[in-house]
């Protein structure tokens, strides 16, 4: 029976986690029409800056092990909040670069800048030790708790942050600043011509959206205590998180968490089901049934159902 | 410096193969084909498959002349380009087509690629395991030119195979009907259709090529490196920064574009590590994308 309890709060951990990002694309895609395909990019700035700035640096015996540009041993909090900046920041010079360029190319663009920052935290060891990684990362509060019950404080911390950016994005999607971005999706230049400067709002927009997206990451580190950049690969940091955002339905913050939870689960429950029908020669083959899975729930869905379960509301805005 | 031009070469041959279908496909439909990476490397497992099959005939184990492959291998490119071509129809009967008909916006079919890539890959994953595979074991054979070359003679076979088989379409694209409507489709859809060019026939056409093609540039690119489920992925990158220093919809384009990417990631290991190659394609594009963002050989209009 624990063991059940324990499994469904590291799943609700996980999944709080990865809904987080999936609204953090709603933000992209789901309102502005923005394609990010390098949400990846943004969960590894995340991740490694929050690494970077709770960690102590390495002394001692370790040093010879660890190598990493700094570590300024500050409080969880700070860490959170210097990820979702050093993502934003990241986020408006892809912008800068990007943004101008027609939806297609943006895709592609991002793609291979999500590439490149993994490729980067992979080869300079210097930086935040290389393929290798960080490990023994900070774990806020977690004195306060026998180890086993630590799960139980940590999903208290991702939902926290959960509802916190639910309630802030809804805020302001239901905004006049929202609904320029909802305009710029339907009709870039109708936008442009009622005097909006889409390129701002689209930058905007897309900083907001990759802050969550580094806030995601730190979380997602400091749950994890150990980072490496093959985490970060495009499957996990961005595919299953298109998966989770079409299936619960763009435009809708509310869809983006369902879609997370289900394709989540999906996800991490069929690996037993499938290791108990398959034989026992066919086992370590077996997991790749799921990537068969969910590749085909995404055409499925972008084929019946292209608004994903709960699609967008007809009216956002309470006057 | 010559060295890693001449290797260069032999990659962009491998790159502009595996984009001229890439780039018909994205400037008919405006449809960016993310599993066009991942169809190179079913095109790949299918001849190991059948090169398994034909290594039990006695004739076809000896080796095909200087190379290191055998004819069981080489037989195999027919039946591997056959399915590869079949592949590329079903997907776009069983996946675009819909799309299309349904009047989706292209962004969601350019989604739904990246279900069929996902998809693709899990099956290869499946059916072989994730463990690499090789064409044929043992040493390769040298050759060594002027100014210190070294060359493996697979790579000949390589590029006459991979410029064999543009020359072959761009005959086809040049001097039948059926290639000229293609070309007029690829460069202006609307125009084309109002002229009359059946665009849904004509599509068939453009995925078959585009299945053959990328099936030969994933065996190609097999017998070059070694096979493993995640090389068409990874090779993807390359693909798409070739078609879009191309520019969309232009074929020239992206055998140029090609070979500007192959030798820029060759010669790019001169200053950087070599893990940093894809990066460099990228960054590359991403320039071009600023300076210029209809590619070299681009319509007047970006779309």
């Amino acid at each position: 029976m624990i063991g059940i309890v324990d499994f469904l709060v590291s799943f609700a951990i996980m999944a709080s986690i990865y809904a987080i990002f999936s609204m953090g694309l709603n933000v992209h895609f789901g309102y502005t029409g923005l394609l990010n395909f390098g949400i990846a990019g943004f969960f590894a700035i995340g991740a490694y800056t929050s690494a970077l700035f709770t960690a102590k640096m390495p002394t001692g015996a370790l040093a010879a092990y660890v190598q990493q540009a700094f570590g300024l041993n500050m409080p969880f909090l700070l860490g959170v909040l210097f990820a979702a900046i050093f993502a934003g920041i990241v986020a408006v010079l892809v912008g800068l670069l990007t943004l101008r360029l027609s939806e297609g190319y943006l895709a592609i663009s991002t793609i291979g800048i999500a590439e490149t920052i993994r490729i980067i935290f992979n080869n300079e060891r210097w930086l935040a030790n290389g393929a290798q990684g960080l490990i023994g990362l900070k774990r806020p509060l977690s004195g306060i708790v026998a180890p086993q019950f630590y799960n139980y404080i940590y999903l208290l911390i991702v939902v926290i942050f959960l509802l916190l950016i639910y309630f802030a994005l809804e805020r302001g999607i239901r905004s006049p600043w929202g609904r320029v971005l909802r305009a710029i999706r339907e009709d870039e230049i109708m936008a442009a011509a009622d005097g909006k400067n889409v390129f701002h709002f689209k930058l905007q927009a897309l900083a907001l959206g990759a802050m969550v997206m580094g806030i995601g990451g730190a979380l997602y580190a400091h749950y994890s205590a150990a980072i490496q950049p093959s985490v970060f690969e495009p499957l996990f940091g961005t595919f299953i998180i298109w998966t989770m955002l079409i299936v619960g339905g763009t435009g809708n913050n509310k869809g983006a968490i369902l879609g997370a939870f289900i394709v989540w689960a999906l996800w991490s429950w069929s690996t037993f089901a499938i290791l108990k029908i398959v034989p026992v020669s066919f086992q370590t083959r077996a997991p790749y049934i799921r990537y068969v899975f969910i590749g085909l729930l995404l055409v499925v869905f972008t084929l019946t159902r292209p608004k994903g379960i709960i699609g967008e509301e007809r009216q956002v805005s309470r006057f | 410096m010559v060295e890693l031009i001449v290797y260069g070469i032999v990659l962009g041959s491998i790159i502009a193969l595996g984009s001229v279908g890439l780039t018909l496909i994205w400037g008919i439909t405006n449809v960016f084909n993310c599993a066009h990476g991942d169809q190179m490397t079913v095109g790949a497992y299918v001849t190991l498959l059948f090169a398994g099959i034909f290594s039990k005939i006695g004739p076809l184990q000896a080796s095909v002349g200087p190379f290191s492959f055998s004819w069981g291998v080489l037989v195999s490119f027919i039946p591997s380009v056959v399915i590869s071509i079949g592949l590329a129809v079903l997907m776009d009967r069983l996946v675009f087509r819909p799309l299309r008909r349904a009047g989706a916006h292209p962004m969601t079919g350019f989604i739904a690629t990246i279900g069929v890539a996902w998809a693709l890959r899990g099956l290869v994953y499946i059916i072989w395991g994730a463990d690499f595979h090789f064409y044929a074991e043992g040493l390769r054979g040298m050759l060594f030119l002027p100014a210190g070359v070294k060359l493996r003679t697979d790579e000949i076979f390589i590029m006459i195979v991979a410029w064999g088989s543009v020359a072959g379409v761009y005959l086809f694209l040049g001097r039948t009907k059926a290639g000229k409507a293609l070309r007029a489709l690829a460069d202006n859809p609307n125009l084309a259709r109002v002229a009359g060019i059946n665009t849904e026939r004509m599509l068939l056409w453009a995925w078959g090529i585009a299945g053959a093609l990328v099936a030969l540039a994933g065996i190609l690119y097999g017998i070059e490196t070694q096979l493993r489920p995640e090389m068409g992925w990874i090779f993807l990158l390359a693909l798409f920064a070739a078609v879009i220093l191309g520019g969309q919809g232009s074929v020239t384009g992206a055998l140029v574009g090609g070979l500007v990417m192959g030798i820029a990631q060759q010669v790019s290991t001169l200053f950087l590590m070599p893990t940093y190659k894809p990066a460099v394609a990228f960054i590359i594009m991403i320039l071009v994308l600023i300076f210029r963002p209809k590619g070299i050989f681009g319509r007047g209009k970006a779309k």
